[in-house]
């Protein structure tokens, strides 16, 4: 995994990095639905390359959340490449989504 | 009443029903008795309260605050939400041993225990076991894109709750959470949700929150005092250079409370709510009587002062209110009570040392652990500050006997009325206590009305003694007066105070046109009066003698009179024996002559008694 991340660094060169998030949300819950959704939206469209997503259930898993310092929901940890970024909300703003994950040149 | 136009049957149905009504009468009485009762224990279980532990708290708010409910505290930065929600965790951990959780809002877990670590409740092993610390501090750098919940949170906080088996949890800066929502609608939900959730969760719940600005954001946070059963209101602000804190429950659903504001101070184990008092005033009485210092302010006393009595000593600087009160303490230590002496402004040293100077000793009792000095600045210390002090100087030293001295001292930074409080909480605390105390008060003149103007202790002392300085004929000496004793026949005259060697003393009484004479004056007159007394003495002792040496005279004049009288009665006597036996031998004389002179025996007759008339 490491090795692939390197390698996309060269000029030029397209987006290949795997980009590691996880979000947290309450199973059912208005703004977790919301959430996935535009989540899965944003992916699909600036992250066709390679992306891992992975959905934390809170409802389920409280004492990983907690380990995790999450404290809203929904909340989106970006856990690689760094710097890491956290994004609270239903990820409705789709801009300010894409620029705390660092995906804001994409757009243009 | 209806018999007159009833059938018989019905008749007798009312008759029999006569008793029956009454027995109707007094069983729906008893139900509704029974029903009362049951819907007072009714409430008496929605309302159950859980102790905070905080000291006065739980008096004014009658128990503590509503378990498994909401309670919020709203106030200003700095005036003790923090502390207090902290405190009410710290105590059911230590004292029931029932866990809490702590969600931080504002400041991290990590600052809150090194603040909490400034009292002495062990924070940081508690936070260990007993506290569990979210740090719901949301960090700067995150970016909020679209609406958010605290479902999550709570989640989270219910698991916790089941692991550790909380029962309190506290939010802490709830508004900083309101502030990131940025939506009244979501605000209001999210609030609901916490409120339901906490239901849910059979919590014990603090939430608390700023505010800024009494009477703007209270309509903001209008719906958040909705949602609390208990709303208390911390405050603190300016007074006097001091800055004073304040405690008040605003809302307490289907409880009865305190409504008034309590100052509110920090002690050594936190927050102390300065509302300890409860109206009806505890303390029993004792006939017991201890001495007030010395023997013959006693005896003014008619005895000395009660036990559990409070004496006010007054006067103006100089007039020996600290050897007094040091006499008080002596005494009581020479009996073996414990005895705290308080002093403001002045070492305890210095005052040992002075005070030996006339004979009191304290040095030996402080060595002994019986008497304890504490000597303490008022500069830039409110009067609250000092009361905690020295309710922590009483928790640790259990003394029967008290001298707080000056008493005013505590008056000298903040309100007036703030040390006027604190003045009447602190002597009903030290008389609920069973302590005997003696303050002194300093009056910045001479007349002793001045004092009740002041911290109007002298209303509620027991005992008033107001020294003073009489001057009279170019001499300044000290006097004493009984202004006051309660239950006491005491003394009405003024009475000068003098210090010696051995102590301080009351002097005889002289008056002389209606003043009480003192000093060099009190000095002349007694002199004047062993002067008259010598002189008395010595004309008695004159005038004795000159009777005698009269009687002596005249009984000797009698016995010289009675020697001449015998002197007389001899001569008398040996006179006539003489005229006897010269009558006799002149007539035979005569006879003779006659015989030989032949002359006339008349003649010679005649002559002798004419001779005898003469003579």
């Amino acid at each position: 995994m490491s090795r692939r991340q390197h390698k996309p660094r060269a000029r030029g060169a397209p987006v290949t990095t795997v980009v590691v998030l996880r979000l947290y949300i309450v199973g059912g819950a208005p703004n977790s639905v919301q959430a996935i959704a535009n989540l899965e939206a944003i992916c699909r469209e600036y992250l066709k390359d390679g992306h891992k997503l992975e959905v934390v259930d809170v409802l389920e898993h409280p004492r990983r959340a907690l380990a995790d310092g999450v404290l809203v929901t929904p909340s989106l940890a970006k856990l690689s490449p760094l710097p890491a970024a956290n994004v609270v909300g239903n990820l409705s703003d789709k801009a300010k989504v894409l620029l705390a994950l660092g995906l804001k040149g994409k757009v243009q | 009443m209806h018999s007159r136009f009833c059938p018989r049957a019905d008749i007798r149905i009312a008759i029999l029903g006569l008793p029956s009504r009454q027995a109707v009468a007094c069983q729906r009485r008893a139900l509704l008795k029974e029903t009362q009762i049951a819907t007072k224990s009714k409430a008496a279980q929605a309302l159950a309260k859980l102790a905070t532990g905080i000291e006065g708290f739980d008096e004014l708010s009658r128990g503590g605050l509503p378990r498994h409910r909401t309670s919020l505290l709203i106030g200003g930065p700095g005036a003790g939400k923090t502390v207090f929600a902290l405190q009410c965790l710290v105590n059911a951990a230590r004292r029931q041993r029932t866990p809490g959780i702590f969600v931080a809002f504002e400041e991290s877990p990590r600052q809150i225990v090194a603040n909490g670590a400034t009292f002495d409740w062990g924070l940081a092993s508690l936070a260990e076991k007993e506290l569990f610390f979210l740090d719901a501090h949301l960090s700067p750098t995150l970016v909020k894109a679209g609406d958010f919940d605290l479902a999550g949170m709570l989640a989270m906080l219910a698991a916790k709750k089941k692991e550790i088996g909380a029962q309190w949890i506290v939010f802490d800066g709830i508004d900083v959470l309101v502030t990131l929502l940025q939506d009244p609608v979501a605000e209001m939900q999210e609030i609901y949700r916490i409120r339901d959730w906490l239901a849910d969760n059979a919590l014990t719940a603090i939430v608390t929150a700023k505010l800024e600005n009494r009477t703007s954001e209270a309509v903001h946070y209008g719906f958040l005092q909705f949602m609390a059963d208990c709303v208390v209101r911390f405050e603190r602000r300016q007074e006097d250079r001091v800055s004073a804190q304040s405690i008040q429950i605003t809302k307490y659903r289907g409880s009865g409370y305190a409504a008034a504001e309590f100052p509110l101070s920090f002690g050594p184990s936190g927050i102390e709510v300065g509302a300890a008092e409860p109206a009806e005033i505890g303390h029993g009485a004792s006939s017991e009587r201890i001495t007030a210092g010395f023997k013959r302010l006693d005896a003014m006393l008619g005895g000395g002062v009660f036990r559990g009595s409070s004496t006010l000593v007054t006067g103006v600087p100089g007039t020996a209110k600290t050897t007094l009160a040091g006499k008080f303490a002596e005494a009581a230590c020479k009996r073996g009570e414990r005895t705290l002496f308080v002093s403001y402004d002045e070492a305890a040293e210095e005052i040992a040392r002075n005070l030996s100077s006339v004979g009191i000793q304290l040095k030996a009792h402080v060595k002994s652990g019986l008497l304890r000095m504490y000597s303490a600045r008022t500069e830039g210390i409110g009067a609250e500050e000092h009361l905690t002090k020295l309710k922590s100087l009483i928790r640790e030293h259990r003394p029967r006997c008290m001298v707080i001295d000056p008493l005013t001292a505590i008056a000298k930074a903040g309100s007036l009325g703030a040390a006027r409080t604190v003045a009447h909480r602190l002597i009903y605390m030290v008389k609920d206590a069973g302590i005997t105390l003696l303050v002194t008060a300093l009056s910045e003149t001479d007349d002793p009305r001045a004092e009740s103007t002041d911290l109007q202790v002298s209303t509620i002392a027991d005992t008033w003694i107001h020294l003073s300085y009489l001057v009279l004929s170019g001499e300044r000496n000290r006097a004493l007066t009984i202004i006051k004793s309660r239950g006491i026949s005491h003394s009405n005259q003024v009475r000068e105070l003098v210090l010696s060697k051995s102590g301080p003393t009351l002097t005889d009484v002289y008056s002389a046109g209606g003043e009480v004479l003192m000093g060099t004056l009190r000095w002349e007159k007694e002199a004047e009066e062993s002067a008259r007394k010598t002189r008395q003495r010595a004309e008695f002792d004159q005038k004795r003698r000159e009777l005698q040496f009269a009687e002596a005279r005249t009984s000797a004049q009698i016995k010289a009179l009675q020697m001449d009288l015998q002197r007389q009665r001899a001569e008398l006597a040996l006179y006539a024996d003489e005229n006897e036996a010269r009558k006799m031998s002149s007539s035979e004389r005569e006879n003779e002559l006659r015989r030989r002179r032949s002359a006339d025996s008349a003649g010679v007759s005649s002559r002798n008694s004419g001779n005898g008339a003469a003579k």
